[in-house]
């Protein structure tokens, strides 16, 4: 079944002028102009697999990747992070200073534009992060405004807002704009390269419904076309000034329900890139696609999390056995079998994708995420053994495919405590309730938790997650020698000594275990053979501008 | 006839609020909240999820719930989903798709499922009839999924004779190889129910009289039998259609047809109940009318029928 190479018969003839004549035109209409069929013929054009984002595309409101992938190539903000190093550059940033950590000044370049024409700038930043973060427009990714003064003015904990704007933030000419943060925040500049931070035009405030449905922003390509549940096509700016400038002529998004049907497309010959080669077919990936196929570490880390409000786990007294329980799973056989190396045994907190110099190190955890049955045996028995005699590990059952690693985790855990009995799987039936349970407190053993990156800094990785009262502290753990260091890296002047004070906290974790790092996620994808330098950013969004077609 | 459509007409209030209603109750005690859920492994904040409970009115109680969405559908506004867009855009999208799936589905379903069963009628107990039979059985017994990969295997990757996948539902060829899938499982029975029918009308006395009045054979098993044996058939088709038009989950989701099978899934997978509740409300109202039609083409095939 796996020999499907064959092009199909389908041919249309590709139509000039094909974006131009389209610009507008909504619907089922659209589909008339068969400009991505042509399968080869140097139209430019990149065919790459994607899926109907769920809501409307208002930067600070998406927060998953389809309608990621469209923000990335439709805007640019300040920062933009180089996807071989995830370093934070310049992008419409001319320079962010500050002296205090607390207190920056963002002087933005000169020239850029909107795609429809109007200059970028210092307000359209403000306006556009003021939009964000406002309760009353109810955006998704108005966390990302929290460090700035005035968030508890403009998106209180409860009743309704008290300001229309953040006081933190000053327009002081075309160019230059204030931002003042609620604390020390020494790496804050690095966080803006997420696409909740992008400017927005005025178009976006005194046209709202009409920039819904056709978005206009400032990146290298501009939407032409978007018919729902079929395909949006982008085509590149022509007065597009920034250094990025697009290597192809534009990408069509077409939409797929399922990524193996996608993949079965691109091996007939009628798509160019998938970015989510499904589960079934990496054992033949290799044999199809050859060094077409990429794997790469991605900003996700899968932790097993302890329910710290659950006195059977609780306290440092049982430290010894939540490392004992992390000793004794077998990662590698995990990644390997299950995963096919997709993913890679973890041994820190953090994610590859960071590299040494952000922060990520690999060993950090030490012993205690190395497989070792005898003494994780022993440790759990010095700490009296699984509470009950058992455990369980809950997940989510209708997304993700979690049971068969849970299962794997599990049959490790049995075969370290020679018992087939000590640790079942728990599924819940949907995700919503999995949430529900977990915000009630109502887990009684570990529990599966997924963190995708915000940005590509250790702060991220470590303070939503284990701080006290954090925002995604499932577990309840607090430890306050851990709030203390991170404070510290906050306060740092230097990103050194930041990330240092950050791995310390680290090493708190390690010794208490509130969590089990299980291994780093990858983000992969294919391509025909008529693109050249496919590479994937630390979000697992293919870098679309440098990609070369034909 | 007037007063029998009038009669079926108002039965069909009771009916639909039943139905929505139940749907409606369904959907909402599934556990869970589809708000909080909208946040994936992030965090959520709580003055956020309030604002969005208010605005779709999931704080009050169900059965106000219930009214609300019941008032706002009668001036025809289907809601909006929990990513903002409307449901009945939504629905617009998915529903023209499905129809031309399903069009070309029934038609292939009626031209050879009756025609097969015919051929086997007239033959019965011939090798045809039993070739007939054994297809139907290999057909039927065959999952949809397995029938979908292996359609798509041979026709588009080996063959190369149409495309694998759907990219554009108005191109008919395209439809050609998810119609003929979804097509076929009906096919086998429309076949089955059709040769029954035609062998044991061959036996009736309508037969025996229009043969002896001296008829050509053409107008005999094209007019007489034709007629009379389709009345079981246009029944199976009937409700066949009310299926068709409910999507298909599976097919759909092989052949990449963005129709309203897929539109239902992803919506009970987010829990979405505006669209799930939209979506069955037009579905129970396509089949409550195409159960209607069917009832009164059985007067039209068969004179002895009289609706009052």
């Amino acid at each position: 079944m796996r020999t499907a190479s064959h092009r199909s018969p389908i041919r249309r003839t590709l139509s000039t002028g094909c974006a131009g004549a389209l610009v507008g035109v909504v619907a089922l209409s659209a589909t008339a102009c068969g400009g991505g069929d042509s399968g080869g013929s140097g139209s430019g054009i990149i065919r790459s697999s994607w899926g109907d984002p769920p809501n409307p595309l208002e930067p600070a409101n998406t927060n998953e990747v389809q309608g990621g992938k469209v923000l990335d190539m439709i805007f640019r903000g300040l920062k933009t992070y180089d996807p071989e190093t995830g370093e934070a550059k310049d992008a419409l940033a001319d320079r962010i200073t500050t002296s205090d950590q607390r207190n920056y000044t963002v002087t933005i370049k000169r020239g850029h534009r909107f795609a429809n024409g109007e200059k970028v700038t210092a307000r359209s930043f403000v306006d556009a992060w003021n939009y964000g973060a406002l309760l009353d427009n109810k955006q998704r990714n108005a966390y990302f405004f929290e460090y700035i003064e005035g968030y508890d003015k403009v998106h209180p904990l409860s009743g309704s807002p008290t300001a229309k704007t953040l006081s933190g933030l000053r327009v002081k000419d075309d160019r230059t704009f204030t931002v003042r943060l609620t604390q020390k925040f020494s790496t804050w500049p690095k966080t803006l390269g997420y696409n909740a931070y992008v400017p927005l035009p005025r178009a976006f405030f005194t046209h709202h419904a009409a920039w819904l449905k056709r978005p206009v922003g400032n990146g290298p390509y501009e939407v032409a076309s978007y018919s729902k549940g079929a395909v949006m096509k982008l085509r590149t700016r022509d007065d597009y000034k920034g250094p990025d400038k697009p290597r192809n002529k534009g990408v069509d998004l077409r939409v797929y329900t399922d990524s193996n049907t996608a993949y079965t497309d691109l091996q007939a010959g009628n798509l160019d890139l998938v970015d989510d080669v499904p589960a079934q077919q990496l054992k033949f990936v290799r044999a199809d696609l050859g060094n077409r196929y990429i794997n790469q570490p991605a900003g996700i880390i899968q932790t097993l999390t302890f329910p710290m409000y659950d006195s059977a786990w609780r306290g440092p007294a049982k430290a010894k056995l939540r490392r004992g329980i992390s000793m004794a799973i077998n990662r590698k056989q995990i990644t390997e079998r299950i995963f096919r190396n997709t993913r890679t045994p973890a041994s820190d907190w953090t994610s590859p994708v960071l590299r040494r110099e952000g922060g990520y190190r690999p060993g950090l955890c030490g012993n205690a995420c190395a497989y070792d049955p005898a003494r994780a045996r022993k440790l759990i028995e010095a700490a009296g053994g699984l509470p009950g005699g058992r455990m369980t590990i809950t997940y989510n059952a209708d997304t993700g495919s979690h049971k068969d690693w849970v299962d794997a985790v599990c049959n490790s855990v049995n075969a370290t405590l020679h018992s087939d009995r000590a640790c079942v799987g728990k599924p819940v039936g949907t995700f919503a309730d999995y949430r529900n349970k977990m915000a009630g407190k109502q887990m009684t053993g570990p529990f599966r938790a997924g963190w995708q990156m915000d940005y590509p800094l250790i702060q991220n990785f470590l303070q939503p997650l284990y701080y006290t009262g954090a925002s995604s502290n499932d577990g309840h753990w607090s430890d306050p020698a851990f709030d203390k260091l991170v404070n510290q890296a906050n306060a740092a002047s230097a990103t050194g000594a930041a990330v240092t004070s950050f791995q310390d906290a680290e090493k708190i974790l390690a010794e208490q275990m509130p969590a089990i790092p299980l291994w780093y996620q990858n983000g992969s994808a294919g391509y025909s053979e008529r693109l050249s330098d496919v590479v994937l950013n630390q979000f697992s969004v293919p870098v679309y501008h440098q990609i070369e077609v034909g | 006839m007037g007063r029998y459509v009038a009669r079926r007409l108002l039965q069909m209030i009771p009916v639909f609020i039943g139905t929505t209603l139940l749907i409606f109750l369904m959907v909402h005690v599934l556990p869970g909240d589809p708000i909080r859920a909208m946040w994936g492994d992030k965090a959520a904040d709580p003055a956020q999820v309030a604002a969005l409970r208010h605005e779709f009115g999931l704080d009050k109680s169900l059965l106000w719930q219930y009214i609300d969405y019941m008032k706002d559908l009668f001036q025809g506004d289907f809601g909006k989903t929990f990513g903002g867009r409307q449901v009945s855009e939504e629905m617009s999208m998915a529903f023209p798709v499905t129809l031309r799936l399903a069009a070309v589905a029934l038609t292939i379903e009626m031209i050879i499922g009756i025609g097969l069963g015919a051929w086997a009628g007239l033959k019965a107990g011939k090798a045809v009839d039993t070739g007939v039979l054994i297809f139907t059985l290999i057909v039927i017994s065959m999952p949809v999924f397995v029938m979908g990969y292996l359609a798509r295997f041979i026709f588009a990757d080996e063959l190369g004779w149409l495309p694998p996948n759907v990219q554009d539902s108005e191109d008919l060829q395209q439809l050609l190889l998810p119609g003929f899938v979804l097509a076929m499982l009906s096919l086998a029975y429309v076949a089955r129910l059709t040769r029954t029918t035609f062998a044991e009308n061959l036996r009736a006395d309508y037969m025996r009289t229009a043969v002896a009045k001296g008829l050509p054979r053409r107008r005999i098993v094209g007019v007489h039998l034709l007629r009379n044996s389709l009345i079981p058939v246009i029944t199976f088709l009937g409700t066949d259609i009310g299926t068709l038009v409910g999507g298909a989950v599976v097919t759909e989701g092989i052949f990449n047809v963005q129709g309203v099978g897929n539109l239902l899934f992803k919506a009970l997978g987010q829990r979405e109940g505006t669209t799930i509740v939209g979506v069955v409300t037009i579905l129970v109202l396509v089949i409550l009318l195409i159960n209607l039609l069917v009832d009164l083409l059985y007067a039209v095939l068969d004179p002895r029928i009289r609706y009052v």
